[in-house]
Order: structure tokens, then C-alpha cells, then sequence
């Protein structure tokens, strides 16, 4: 079962007209409690047709900035835009907005296609517009066969998809998500993982606010990707580009959890667009731009990035000492130690692992690592 | 260990278990269905012991046994609907729109449970008797000769006081339902487009439902056991069934009029306590 949008189906959660007012816009948006801040001030916005995944920590404020959005929490200062309408006072009820959250809230006593049709019942649309609609986005989400059940009959995989359809049913002009697929396994995440990637590729228009923990969520479903910690913008930025060329620290460990190697900058190399640096005693040459001789960087590899054989590509090499080993079946983990620091190491195959305490040579592309700025910030 | 021997304490205990029964069920039948017994008697015999339905009959066919029937259960009903419409309404505001001491209010109306009937309807008599504060204020107010509000001596000052004394009954299990509504359900909801009353009307009350039947059963069931409220307002041609048996028993000396009445009150109260146990088995699930 997959959610499958019909070509004539479209048209259920997007059109033409809901693209142009569908972008979403933060304006120095900061929400208090008790006078506790909890987002500071927040300047961004998601264009229409885009997902942009609010990834971060527990209590970074991301679920904070979506409820915002929602109506949900009043903003202690700034603007929300959605469409270029300012709905920052505006009651939930109007703002045109859907959400799918964690624990799906299903109305529980409703059946599936009662569930599916509230929205549209609570907005006064004609019946026969609710029944084509309802019949609709669950053939959407691939349940029309349990419209009749209650959501107490349907798995946990098959209630999320409810919820997706219920969402839909009222063609937001923005679908919010709210960590909508923690409370499944892991399996059935990826499988909705992808189906909700194929579904935002059968919908184009339809603008998509994610707030997940879940980097690889993130990762697989995001236009761009914003890092949020202590309840404020870390990092934000097209998703390929923010995990290849992480701002800073904590972009670069909370996405994907990067080596992060102290590195002193020598200077130019030959090639324009990369610099020398000295990682302890190996001296390398990683990409990079306007990093002045001298400064103290971090150089970020991803494990993957990293392998221990060596070629023309892979022209750096570092001295390790293997401190651990974890086989994970396809993957192997090695865990080194460079000098002070420690690096992990992925490989796929791996037909003679080293042994702990043993010396090993790693080596990457210069195109594989770049220099981040100790204190940078976004 | 051989079965047998597995086998034998178990049986031993068993038997052990049983004998524990009886002192309970003694002590039940000696205090409450001995009495019981002894009503039910003295309301179906006559003075020679047999079985005789002629007096209870007259009892039942009167007009006085009637009205009051009629009264018991006029007020029951108006004074649950009552509590169940101000406990719905306190419950949602509290649960929903809390406000700067919501808790010490919610605790404040818990207290009426803890107070004796009569004292509310004492209370009652200061505040809305001929002499009391509300009349007094109006009469001087305005500078009328007699007092305007005269509602206290009557069933409405009946239904009223029972609506103050028993609206914690059903504001209690309400405020528990509320506080298992999901409130993810609430905002969804209010993001798919749903105003506040379709809210209440949709997901909340379906959510408080069984609630408020166990919370109006029970008020039902006290109501049409009320005796103090209505004996100390004293409201003129206002006779319920614990009133009537009161003044059977204690004023005419007609106990078998009284047992009569009693076991009538007996059947509906038992009958209302079946619904309330019904309601509650559902409300837990």
C-alpha cells in the first residue's frame, strides 16, 4: 500500500492558486512563557510547493516555531506571514492551515470517513463536495477500503495516513507536520517516509512546515533543512548543501554527526578554491575559501567520507589508532583516535577489519571535507 | 512436588476463602436488609402477619402519594438538568479557558460536597428570603413595600438549592473526562477549520459523554433522596416522596403508609443506582 495521488486527484490538496499564497513567512517571531523565552526572535520563510524541516534537539523550539504558525501559541513579538497575509492574531480556524501530529489525534468516536470530512463539515462545504473529497484523499492515502472502520480498528501506520488524508481534505495552504511518524517503527517510518516524499512529488504546490528530530527524515524529505538549538536558528539551507558544508559545530554534529578535526590553516594551495591545513602532524588539502593563513578551524569529514584505501582521489591520509570496532551487518564502524581527537569511520565492506589498538591510515578527497569557524554561527 | 500434594492446600485454602464470606454477608443482612425485610413487611401485612396488597394499594391510588411522586420526580429531573447544565458549563471553563485560580475555584465548589444540605439552604434564606440580603437591597433600592422575590418557598427554591449542593457531583467526573481529552484532537480540530462550539459539540462532549451520565445519575439518585433541603425550605405544596414518608411515619403514626411510600422510594432509587453503576462501568471502560 502506498499513497498514490490519481493524476485527476491533484487537484484534492493543490492548484494553481493555493501555490501563489502558500509561502510562509517568520518575522522576528519569538515566543515566550512565564517570561521564559523559548524561540528567540525567528526570521524566515518557506516558499510555496517547498518542505522545509525544522530539525533540532529537544527543547530547541522548533515545535514551538510550528505551533506558532499554527495559531497555537501567541508570539511574544514579531510577524507570521502565510501567503503574504500577516496571521500572526488571526484564530487557528481561519488561517486555512492543516496539521498531522505525532499521535495522529484521530477523533476517536468518528469513523475514518467521518474523521476525513470534518474539516470540510466545520468549513460548510457542500455534501456532495465532502463525499467526492473524502473518497478522494483516502484513495490518496490508499484506504478507501477502511472508511467504514474506527480509528481504534487501524494500525498505528494506518491512522497516520488518516490523518494525512483528514489533513488534506480541506486543501491547506500549508500542511504542517509535527513529528508525524515518531510513533511508528522503524520500519513502517521508512516506508512512510517515502510515501510521503512521493506524495509531495505528486503535489507540488502543496508548501510542507516538517518538524522532526529525525535527521534521516529530514534528509530524505527536506527542500532545505533549519537547525534550531536552545530556541534559535543554528543553521539553515538547502538540504545537499547544509550536509556537505555545515556552518558550524553543531550543524555539522547534529546532521549526520561529522569528524570535526582541530586544523590550522597554512595557507592557499595551488588549486584555486582550496586551502593547506595541518591536522597535527598530516599535513592536508581540503576545499575551502577565505580561510587567512594561520586561523584555528575545524575540519569536518563525514565517517562515510573517510576509508582506508588510499588513491589519486583520496590524496589525504591520517594516522589513527583504532580504538573500537562495531559490526552493524552491512555497515562496520571504527571508532580512531587522531592524536586528542577521535573519528568514526563507515565502511560497506571491510574483508580484513583492523584490530583494536592497531595503526591505520585514512584517507579522504579534498573535495570530502571542508574548514568551519569554531564560533560561527548562521 | 506430586499434583496431589500441589493440589490439596490450594482446595484447603479454598474452603478457608469461603467462610470469609460469612461475616460480611451478617453484618449486611443484620444492618441493612433485616430493616429492609422489616419495611417490606410491615408495608405488605396486615395486623394479623398475612400477605394483604389492599392497604399499600390505597397508599398508592391516593392523590397525596401521587402529587408526590409527581413533585420527587419534577424536581429530580429539573434540578439534574440543572446541575448538569452549570457543571458542563463550570467544567468547560475550568478545564478549557483556565484562568488565574481556576484550581482554587474548582476546589472552592468541591468544598459544597463536604457541606451539610441544610446549610446552603440556610444560606439560601439569608440571601433570597422575603427578609433576606437580595430583597432587602431591591425594596430599599427601589422603595417598594413588600419584597419582589419570591421564588425561595417554592420548588424553584427547591431545584435551586439542590442545583448548588449537587452540581459537584457531576462537575467531579466531568473535569476528569476533560482532563483525558486529548488536546491534540482540540487543536486539529480548531486548525481544520472548527470553531469553539463545534469543538464542545463534536469532540468534547462525545469524549465527556459517559461521564455525564454517571455525574447526572448520580445527582438523579440524590435528588430523589433529598429530604433536608425540602423539609427546611418548607415550601408550600412542595411534597416529595422522603417528605411524605417523614410525615407519614413521624406526624400521622401511619408506618404501614410509610413503608408503602419507602419501598416505592426504595425501588427508584435502586433503579437509579443500577443507571449510575452502568454509566460508571462505562465510563471506565
Amino acid at each position: 500500500m502506498s499513497i498514490a495521488v490519481p493524476a485527476a486527484s491533484a487537484r484534492v490538496a493543490a492548484g494553481a492558486e493555493t501555490a501563489a499564497r502558500s509561502n510562509v513567512a517568520f518575522d522576528g517571531v519569538s515566543v515566550a512563557y512565564r517570561g521564559a523565552v523559548v524561540l528567540k526572535p525567528l526570521t524566515l520563510e518557506v516558499a510555496a510547493g517547498e518542505i522545509l524541516a525544522m530539525i533540532g534537539p529537544s527543547g530547541s523550539g522548533k515545535t514551538t516555531a510550528l505551533r506558532a504558525v499554527a495559531g497555537f501559541v501567541r508570539p511574544a513579538g514579531g510577524r507570521i506571514f502565510v501567503g503574504g497575509t500577516d496571521v500572526t492574531n488571526l484564530p487557528p480556524y481561519e488561517r486555512g492551515l492543516a496539521m498531522v501530529v505525532q499521535n495522529y489525534a484521530l477523533f476517536p468516536h468518528m469513523r475514518v470517513s467521518e474523521n476525513v470530512a470534518f474539516g470540510l463539515n466545520a468549513r460548510g462545504a457542500a455534501k456532495d463536495l465532502i463525499a467526492e473529497r473524502v473518497e478522494e484523499c483516502l484513495r490518496i492515502v490508499g484506504m478507501p477500503q477502511y472508511a467504514r472502520r474506527l480509528p481504534r480498528e487501524l494500525s498505528g501506520g494506518q491512522q497516520q495516513r488518516v490523518a494525512i488524508a483528514r489533513a488534506l481534505a480541506v486543501r491547506p495552504r500549508v500542511l504542517l507536520l509535527d513529528e508525524p511518524l515518531s510513533a511508528l517503527d522503524a520500519q513502517i517510518r521508512r516506508a512512510m517516509v517515502e510515501e510521503i516524499a512521493k506524495l509531495h512529488s505528486d503535489l507540488p504546490d502543496l508548501t510542507i512546515l516538517y518538524v522532526t528530530h529525525d535527521q534521516s527524515e529530514a534528509l530524505t524529505l527536506a527542500d532545505r533543512i533549519a537547525i534550531l538549538k536552545d530556541g534559535e536558528l543554528c543553521a539553515i539551507g538547502r538540504t545537499a548543501d547544509l550536509y556537505h558544508r555545515p556552518p558550524n559545530r553543531f550543524a555539522a554534529e547534529f546532521l549526520g554527526r561529522a569528524n570535526l578535526l582541530p586544523a590550522v590553516v597554512e595557507g592557499e594551495a595551488a588549486e584555486s578554491g582550496f586551502v593547506r591545513v595541518r591536522v597535527g602532524e598530516a599535513k592536508l588539502v581540503v576545499a575551502g575559501r577565505d580561510h587567512p593563513a594561520g586561523a584555528e578551524r575545524l575540519l569536518c569529514v563525514r565517517p562515510q567520507n573517510l576509508t582506508l584505501a588510499g588513491d589519486a582521489e583520496r590524496s589525504n591520509r591520517i594516522s589513527a589508532v583504532v580504538r573500537d570496532i562495531h559490526w552493524q551487518g552491512e555497515l562496520t564502524h571504527l571508532v580512531a583516535e587522531v592524536g586528542d581527537a577521535v573519528v568514526r569511520v563507515v565502511a560497506t565492506r571491510l574483508p580484513n577489519p583492523p584490530k583494536r589498538r592497531d595503526r591505520l591510515e585514512v584517507f579522504f578527497a579534498p573535495t570530502d571535507a571542508n574548514l568551519i569557524a569554531e564560533d560561527a554561527i548562521v | 512436588m506430586s499434583e496431589a500434594a500441589a493440589v490439596a492446600p490450594r482446595a484447603a485454602r479454598l474452603n478457608l476463602g469461603a467462610w470469609w464470606v460469612a461475616p460480611p454477608l451478617t453484618i449486611l443482612a443484620l444492618l441493612f436488609l433485616y430493616p429492609l425485610a422489616l419495611i417490606a413487611r410491615a408495608a405488605l401485612a396486615d395486623d394479623s402477619g398475612a400477605l394483604n396488597f389492599a392497604a399499600a394499594l390505597d397508599v398508592l391510588n391516593s392523590r397525596a402519594f401521587l402529587n408526590a411522586l409527581l413533585n420527587t420526580a419534577e424536581i429530580a429531573l429539573a434540578s439534574t438538568a440543572g446541575c448538569l447544565a452549570l457543571g458542563l458549563t463550570l467544567a468547560l471553563t475550568l478545564a478549557f479557558a483556565p484562568f488565574p485560580g481556576a484550581g482554587f475555584v474548582a476546589r472552592v465548589i468541591d468544598t459544597f460536597i463536604a457541606l451539610p444540605t441544610f446549610l446552603v439552604t440556610l444560606a439560601f434564606t439569608f440571601l433570597y428570603g422575603s427578609a433576606g440580603i437580595l430583597n432587602g437591597v431591591v425594596t430599599s433600592g427601589l422603595g417598594l413595600e413588600h419584597p419582589p422575590i419570591d421564588f425561595l418557598y417554592s420548588a424553584w427554591g427547591v431545584i435551586l438549592a439542590e442545583v448548588t449542593v449537587y452540581t459537584p457531583f457531576v462537575l467531579r467526573p466531568l473535569l476528569a473526562a476533560f482532563s483525558l481529552v486529548d488536546r491534540s484532537e482540540i487543536e486539529v480540530a480548531s486548525l481544520l477549520g472548527a470553531r469553539p462550539l463545534r469543538i464542545v459539540r463534536q469532540i468534547i462532549l462525545p469524549a465527556a459523554l459517559p461521564a455525564a451520565i454517571a455525574g447526572g445519575s448520580l445527582c438523579l439518585l440524590l435528588t430523589v433522596n433529598e429530604f433536608g433541603i425540602v423539609l427546611f425550605i418548607g415550601a408550600k405544596g412542595v411534597i416529595t416522596l422522603p417528605l411524605m414518608i417523614y410525615s407519614k411515619a413521624i406526624q400521622e403514626s401511619d408506618y404501614q403508609a410509610a413503608c408503602v411510600i419507602a419501598i416505592v422510594n426504595i425501588a427508584l432509587s435502586l433503579g437509579l443506582f443500577g443507571l449510575y453503576r452502568y454509566a460508571a462501568r462505562r465510563l471506565r471502560g
